[in-house]
This record gives structure tokens, sequence and C-alpha cells, in this order.
């Protein structure tokens, strides 16, 4: 009974980081219908930059508002001055990216080399706790909180504020938005910088449990593909239930079939592509 | 003409990247009938290249088999994968397709990756030898085997050619400009992107075939994304939709990395700015430039 316990907070926890991810990935498609494979490369790039912001000063908050900040600047700057430049076509925008996660993959390898890292815990969750029974790590439920906290957020910025309702706006019809006033431009640029603010916090906070290294923009932005495939692209909902789905089936598989883990994520996705392609939640 | 005096020329370094430039201009060339002709933009479509590379390893090293069995073998894997991608993936468009031909290759490489007791993992499988066809020259040699691959790419271009200028490469064309209207004066759509999805697998399964015959060798990165994204800027930077601006594409890629890898470790670096560059510059590519430049001359 432990076992299942541990196993499925675990993947719980994994599924709030893919949260994050997917949750970017898909308000950014969404919006402006970019289709940002960057997002990897500043999943790991906030990984990296948190590690040497802990390394530098030990601070595991400086860490994250550091990475979050400085990545979300990146990824600002690349909707604006490149990105914009394709508005609305999709290869040049997702070859643009592309070219960014190879420029961005090696630059990382350059600056911080090809071991592998851990960013270490913060002190205040570096313990474990007894609950139901069991001994868990404190930190991996925070990552489950944390991943609440965030999708709440999202959630009420969407549906309760001025500024979500631009956005929403801004996705159902930009061309009748522009028309009616909403500086849609700023709002591009905005939410891309909020989607990489996302992806970098998954990195800085998922570095102490799936660690840092070269190659995990590439894996981590498979599986941010994936849960976006599952749950739908443009779904905040979707991808909520897309990452803990994937997080669950990715730590069972690795558990009972650790050659095949991938396999067992491939299945539903390939389900979901037979039934219903645009994803549970998604937009047809 | 100029490729059949080749090895008189160079040395067997430059014969073995001449083959492998070949192998690249098949592999390029397969996907210009999906992105060129067809409209249809994959960023998996090294999934068929490493399926038939691995399905011929495999049954090389631990079956034995002939070389026509394996090679057969490789292009009904490729093809049947090719069925099965098409299927999933041919529902959705635009960012959709791209992002699901993405994912459904990096599963495949996922797969390669992981399964270390089938595909030797990361470390791939070595020593597959080359085929052997029974003919006087052996193909372990450089040369024979340099006109067996051109031998057989020169052949597989043919045929693309005569694919793309048939009435079904026509409805392709027509597909990529407007699929309403081509629903409307009748086509079956998705019939034909299908069958173009399937053959452009083909294509690529068998440029995967020879190109694990001229390593000996293959591994994970055959269906990696960056190799997908390699034959896409191929076709990219070349041309798309003029089946030689992809060969052409093909072969600067190559040469490019070969140079910079003899220069710096960073070529992957080095790729991503080449993406970068010719999306802003030459979205068209070389072949689009050429064109370019004589239409404004013959306007002047």
């Amino acid at each position: 009974m432990s076992f299942w316990v541990v196993h499925a907070l675990n993947g719980i926890s994994f599924g709030m980081l893919l949260f994050l991810l997917a949750a970017g990935l898909s308000l950014i498609y969404g919006l402006m219908k970019i289709l940002n494979l960057t997002h990897g490369s500043y999943y790991l790039l906030g990984a990296y930059i948190g590690l040497s912001v802990v390394r530098g000063t030990g601070s595991f908050v400086l860490a994250v508002a550091v990475a979050t900040l400085a990545i979300a600047l990146i990824g600002a700057l690349m909707e604006r001055f490149l990105l914009r430049r394709f508005h609305l076509q999709e290869l040049p925008q997702a070859l643009l990216t592309f070219g960014f996660l190879f420029i961005f993959a090696d630059l990382a390898l350059l600056i911080w080399g090809g071991n592998s890292q851990t960013l270490p815990k913060p002190e205040a969750f570096a313990h474990s706790v007894h609950i139901a029974g069991i001994v868990y790590p404190t930190y991996r439920l925070f990552l489950i909180v944390v991943g609440l906290l965030v999708g709440a957020a999202l959630w009420w910025f969407q549906e309760g504020t001025r500024a979500g309702a631009m956005l929403r706006a801004g996705v159902d019809d930009e061309e009748i938005a522009r028309g009616l006033g909403i500086n849609v431009s700023l709002l591009f640029t905005l939410v891309f910088a909020l989607g990489a603010f996302l992806a970098a916090l998954g990195g800085v906070l998922g570095g102490p449990i799936v660690g840092v290294y070269p190659g995990a923009d590439f894996e981590v932005l498979l599986l941010g593909l994936v849960v976006v495939i599952i749950g739908g692209l443009g779904s905040l909902k979707g991808a909520l239930v897309g990452g803990l789905l994937v997080g669950l089936l990715d730590n069972f598989g690795r558990t009972f079939f650790p050659e095949l883990a991938l396999f067992t994520i491939f299945v539903p996705m390939v389900a979901i592509l037979a039934i219903r392609p645009t994803g549970i939640f998604g937009r047809a | 003409m100029l490729m059949l005096l080749l090895p008189y020329a160079v040395s067997s370094y430059y014969l073995g990247l001449a083959s492998k430039i070949l192998i690249f201009a098949l592999f390029a060339m397969s996907l210009d009938l999906l992105l060129g002709y067809s409209g249809l933009a994959s960023l998996g479509h090294a999934a068929f290249f490493g399926v038939s590379a691995y399905t011929v390893g495999l049954l090389t090293l631990r079956a034995g088999a002939s070389a026509w069995l394996a090679l057969t073998t490789g292009l009904l894997a490729a093809g049947v994968t090719g069925a099965l991608f098409g299927l999933l993936a041919l529902r959705t468009r635009g960012s959709y397709f791209l992002m699901i031909t993405l994912a459904l290759a990096q599963v495949l490489w996922g797969i390669a990756s992981g399964w270390r007791s089938m595909t030797g993992g990361d470390d791939g499988l070595p020593n597959i030898p080359r085929p052997d066809l029974g003919l006087p020259w052996s193909l372990a040699d450089t040369t024979p085997f340099y006109y067996f691959v051109l031998l057989i790419v020169a052949a597989a271009a043919a045929i693309l050619a005569r694919i793309v200028r048939s009435p079904f490469g026509y409805a392709l064309r027509g597909i990529r400009e407007s699929e309403s209207r081509m629903s409307a004066l009748g086509y079956n759509v998705w019939r034909y992107k299908y069958v173009a999805f399937v053959l452009g697998g083909l294509f690529a399964g068998l440029a995967g075939c020879l190109y694990v015959y001229l390593n000996r060798f293959v591994s994970p990165d055959y269906v990696h994304v960056v190799r997908s994204a390699e034959v896409l800027l191929m076709v990219i930077l070349g041309g798309a939709g003029t089946l030689v601006g992809p060969a052409i594409g093909a072969g600067l890629i190559i040469l490019f990395e070969n140079v910079v890898s003899t220069y710096t470790e960073r070529w992957l670096m080095a790729l991503g700015v080449v993406y970068v560059l010719v999306t802003l510059f030459a979205p068209r590519g070389i072949v689009g430039l050429v064109q370019e430049y004589w239409r404004r001359k013959s306007a002047s």
C-alpha cells in the first residue's frame, strides 16, 4: 500500500513540474499560435541559472527569483524582436524556436559543462515527514502545493481579472480584440514572458529532483509536448490533467518497465490522437 | 556524370563524405515530398530514417539476415511506421501536426535509447557488416559502396521526380496551396496526404538503410529530433518544393558540419544559428534566392 502512495505522490509531484511547463506552452500557443520549442531551453537554463545562484549565494529563494526573471526577460526579447516578425506563420516560428533550442543547449554545455548536477534542496524542505504511514520528502509535497497554487493563480488571472479577460479575448479573436483597443502586442510579449517564467520556475523547482544535465531540455520538452497533446493545446485545465497523467504514467512506467518507460507514455498519447486529436480539453 | 568520375578525383575520405551527402540528399528529398509538395511540415522525419536503420542493423547482427532480406524488411518497417504515424498525425494541421510528428519521433528515440537489451541503448549497435550482394567488388570498400549508393540514390531521385511531375504530384501541390479548394474539386485530400506521407517515409527509410550500411553502426541519434531538424534545415536551406534544392541543401549542411567540427565542438550551436539565419533571411532557400535573382535580372 505504502509503495503505491509513495509512487503516486512521486508521479503527482513530477506532474506538477510538467504542468508548469505545459501551462506555459499552452498559454503561448493559445494566444499567439506559436509552438515554442525553446521552452525546453527555458526550463534547463532556468535550472542552470538557479544552480549558479544557489552556489553563489546559498539562497534558494533568490535562485528562483533570479532564474525566473532572467528567463522571462529572454523570452520577452525573443518574442518582441524575432518571433513577432513571423506572426501567424507557424513553420518559421517553429523553426526559429527550434534553432534557439539548439543554440541554448550548446551554450549551456559551454557555460556549465557536461556533467549531471543537482540543485540542492532548500533547508526548509530538505527533510522527510511521516504521513499516512509512510516517510515522504517534504520537498515533493512542497512541489505539489506550489503547482496547485500556481494553477489556482493562473486560473484566477485568466477568469477573474481584466487582464485575463483581455487574454481570452485575444485568444478568441485577435483582430476584434485589437479593434476594441486592447494592446494585443503588449499582451503577446507579456504572455510569452509569463510562459518562459513558468518554464524556468519548473526548472529551478525541478532541479533538486530531476537533476540538471545536458539533454534535459529535449527530454522535458518532449514530455511537455505529450502533456499538451493529451490535455489539449491552449487549455490550462488540460495542462494540469495532462501533466498529472503523464507524471503518474512516467513514474509508474519507470518503476515497472524501466527500459520501456517512454512506451507507457506513447500508448495514451496514441490513444488520444486516435480518439480525440485535439486533446481532452483542446479546442478543435 | 561528375558524380560517376568522383572516385578517380578524390581520396576515400572524401568519397565517404560524398556517399554521406548522397544519402542525406535522398533523405532531404523524401522530406521535400512532404513539406515542399504537400505542405506537410514534419519535425519527426528521422523516425522513418531510424526505424529502417535499426531494422537493418538488428536483422543483420542478431539474425544474420541477408542484405536483401534486411533491406526489404527495413523498408517495410519504415513504411509501416509511416502508415501508423500518418494515421495519427494527419488528422491535424499546422502546429498540431508539427508537435505530433515531433513527439512521435522523440518517443521512438526514447525507446531506442531506453531499450538497452534490444537496441544497445545510447551505445547503439556497432559492427554491422556491409551488404554482400555477390558482386565481384566487395561493398566493404569505399569506392564500390559509393557507386552502390550513387546508383540507388539516383534511381530513387528519378522515381521521386516522376512522382512530383505526375497527376498525383500536381494534386499534392494543389493541396499545399489550398486544401479546401481541392476538397471542393472532389479530391480526397486526406488520402493524398496519407499516401504522400507514407511515400516520404519509405524514401527516408531507404536513406536510413544506406546510412546504417555506410557507418556500419546505428544509434538513437538516427531518430533524435536533432536529426529531424537537420534534414528539415536541408530542405529549407536548399529550397522546399524543388527536389533539387533539398539535395543541394544536404550537400551544403554536411560540408558545413564537416568544416565546423574541425574547428569547434559547438556544431549544435552552429546548426541553431544557421536555422535562425535561414529563417530570417532566406525562407525560400538557396533555390529561392537564385530564382529571385533571375527574376530581378529579367525584369530589369
